[in-house]
């Protein structure tokens, strides 16, 4: 009895420690303390900063969130910096030893690069929100979070030489400025595109009605991206289709045109075979042909083409959203030089090139096209091609004030986008 | 002869119990109301907040809104009925599979061949979470997967992905989960029970009926525990495997970044239903038996 005893003991507590195993795995990618290396250095915060003035006059006009910009000069650096990016932004060849932008940035400016990356905006923002870190590369949906959330401060464009050479196209739009203040430095940007699978969709499309309209052909096999800013690309589709809505900026929406997108949702719902939100997932489902037409990014059909996957992606006529990412810096960093300087380093044009064409967007930098690898990298990409930018709308962060200036309705807020996509997804 | 009277021997610990238990019982009991019960009473006391319209931070003021709002809509309350029946289902298949698999493993193959038969059934619990329902996935693939192919022939399709995919998915994750308590309560069965139950007169059904089934009986409930708190509480599989069919766990996911509070609403609902059936469970007297 004793022996047998001890088995069950046995056999229940390997049963929980390996549920435990089994629980810790499935949530391990969404730890969000940064490891213990990565936190800033005590001793860091005396930054040698006693060599040069510490106030200068150029205080910025507008009362912005985040304080005063880093009146500068930028001095050497604090011995470390830490960021946090998005994959394939911060590259320091453990990954292919030919892609390596931070080990010349580490020997030049003595800045030590602590790298955390994230996988969605929602993550970059938590992670911002815990403190210790210095620097993040933020999506459009992200960066007025971050600014109107106090995390992040406004940015001094003089003390980031590369700036100048940014597309104006990318400064000082409403993701990443308030009242004309820049909020951080572009690095690079995309549009989400419509890709078709070539078996199964046989004539050219040029339209997204092919994944919202209830007589579309391709019912079952539609995708869409499993997030609540996809309720954007509903809008984008309705200014064109239904312009009484007056819709101008899909990421101000007052409750009519809200309701709308919603309502042009549940209906492609019953077109959709699956949502994506996991672009491995997008991927193989796309090369398998299970899903025939929906939303993708340029990476995701770069890789189903070298995958041997017979597909075509475009941008609609209807315009499309799209992504441009910003280098911002946290507001109360003790490594203000070593972020400036990675700023620099990343927007100038050869890390520049280089980071946009690993990762697959367009570069931020009118000088990088020079520099790519594929001398084709900044045709394909679109880069300076300012018409096709047009009709593209970068992610932003809806909020009650509705951020195309109207004044006279209340915008739906983002935390209502989410609840309204998790009630359409569970319907 | 003389006696002498010596102190009792032992250290320190053994001449202060209480202090041996309070070195003993520290650690695990901090860990259990501060990391356990802490985080429980903070998901909890979320709930009841709401965020700014603005600014999207957190506003600490008591509301009960979210709550409104997740037992008013129906879509919610339809994913709360939905993933409940996974659940069930998901916990019942598991029974029917691990009732006779156990009973196997216990009580008709040679005892020599026991420990092995354990160790194949831990075997999948090896592998990754997510290896295992990204093989699912491919498996599951209308037309060109694995099961399509060997339903074909019987003029079958592909579950594909969806409510069944996802069932079938969470069922072998947990199954073995179910087969250890059952297996683990089928060994303790004393063969002289069985034997006065044939002496008696009872056949082979009547048997298991009113001598097995009241003794292994705990130990399904344990297993169905996990099984059920398990798939109760999963997001990921239904993202992968889902197709459009979502669970409470990724409206959870959907929201609790943009809105805090109402992901926490809706977090605390699997946790009711969990205590609830813990209850349940107690009051059949089942747990004592653990």
């Amino acid at each position: 009895m004793q022996a047998k005893r001890l088995l069950k003991v046995l056999a229940v507590s390997s049963a929980a420690a390996l549920l435990a195993a089994a629980c810790s795995s499935s949530t391990s990618s969404e730890s969000s303390a940064p490891a213990e290396s990565s936190a800033p250095a005590a001793e860091s915060s005396a930054a040698p900063e006693s060599s040069m003035p510490a106030e200068e006059s150029s205080a910025p006009a507008v009362e912005v969130p985040g304080g005063p910009a880093y009146a500068g000069p930028v001095g050497a650096g604090e011995g470390q910096v830490n960021i946090l990016a998005w994959p394939g932004y911060v590259e320091d060849g453990s990954t292919d030893p030919a892609v390596d932008w931070v080990t010349s940035f580490e020997e030049e400016t003595g800045c030590q690069v602590n790298l955390k990356t994230f996988g969605t905006s929602d993550e970059a923002v938590k992670l911002m929100q815990g403190g210790g870190w210095d620097v993040v590369s933020a999506s459009g949906d992200a960066t007025l979070r971050l600014i109107y959330g106090d995390n992040v401060q406004p940015l001094n464009p003089d003390l980031v030489p590369s700036y100048a050479d940014i597309y104006e196209d990318l400064k000082l739009q409403t993701h990443n400025s308030v009242g004309g203040v820049p909020f951080g430095v572009p690095h690079g940007r995309g549009a989400n595109l419509l890709m078709w699978n070539t078996d199964t969709v046989t004539e050219p499309l040029d339209s997204w009605a092919a994944t919202f309209e209830a007589d579309s052909p391709y019912a079952g096999a539609v995708t869409a991206y499993d997030s609540p800013i996809f309720i954007a690309d509903a809008a984008v589709y309705l200014m064109a289709t239904q312009p009484e809505l007056g819709i101008t900026d899909p990421y101000s929406l007052d409750r009519t045109q809200f309701d709308a997108a919603i309502a042009l949702l549940e209906q492609q719902k019953a077109l959709v075979g699956e949502y994506w939100s996991d672009y491995t997932k997008a991927l193989q489902a796309f090369v398998s042909g299970t899903t025939a037409v929906g939303t993708t990014w340029q990476v995701i059909a770069n890789l189903a083409e070298a995958e041997g996957g017979n597909v075509e992606a475009v941008k609609p006529i209807e315009g499309a959203t799209g992504w441009s990412d910003t280098w911002m810096i946290a507001k109360d960093t003790p490594n203000i030089n070593c972020a400036y300087l990675w700023l620099d380093h990343i927007a100038s044009p050869e890390v520049n090139a280089a980071a946009t064409e690993w990762f697959g967007e367009a570069p931020s930098n009118a000088l990088s096209c020079e520099l790519t690898a594929d001398a084709d990298h900044c045709t394909k990409y679109h880069a300076g091609d300012t018409a096709y930018w047009e009709d593209v709308y970068y992610w932003n962060t809806p909020t009650a004030a509705c951020i195309d200036g109207r004044t006279d309705v209340e915008c739906v807020p983002y935390s209502e986008w989410g609840t309204a996509w998790a009630a359409l997804r569970s319907s | 002869m003389t006696t002498t009277t010596s102190p009792p021997r032992g250290g320190f610990g053994y001449r202060h119990p209480s202090l041996r238990l309070a070195g003993l019982l520290t650690a695990p009991m901090a860990w259990l109301v501060v990391v356990y019960l802490g985080s429980l009473a903070a998901l909890f006391l979320t709930a009841f907040w709401t965020v700014d319209d603005f600014t999207g931070q957190l506003v600490r003021e008591f509301t009960l809104k979210n709550f409104q709002q997740v037992f008013t809509n129906p879509a919610y309350l339809s994913a709360m009925l939905r993933t409940l029946s996974i659940a069930l289902l998901v916990t019942l298949i598991s029974l029917v599979l691990a009732l006779p698999l156990s009973f196997f493993m216990a009580r008709v193959a040679n005892p020599r061949w026991r420990p092995l038969l354990v160790a194949l059934v831990l075997t999948p619990l090896w592998a990754s979470y997510l290896v295992k329902v990204y093989a699912w996935r491919s498996m599951l693939q209308p037309e060109t997967g694995v099961l399509a192919w060997f339903l074909d022939p019987l003029g079958l399709n592909s579950p594909g992905y969806g409510y069944i995919g996802i069932v079938i998915t969470l069922t072998y994750l947990w199954l073995p989960y179910m087969i250890l308590p059952i297996y683990a309560g089928l060994t303790r069965l004393p063969n002289s029970m069985l034997d006065a139950s044939a002496d008696l007169g009872a056949k082979g059904g009547r048997t298991f009926r009113s001598v097995v089934m009241p003794l292994v009986f705990p130990s399904i409930v344990a297993g169905s525990i996990f099984t059920f708190s398990l798939s109760l509480g999963d997001y990921i599989t239904a993202q992968i495997v889902g197709g459009k069919v979502t669970m409470l766990g990724n409206i959870v996911q959907t929201t609790y970044v943009t809105n805090l509070p109402f992901a926490a609403a809706v977090a605390t609902i699997p946790v009711v239903i969990v205590l609830l059936y813990l209850f349940a469970v107690r009051r059949s007297g089942a747990l004592d038996n653990l």
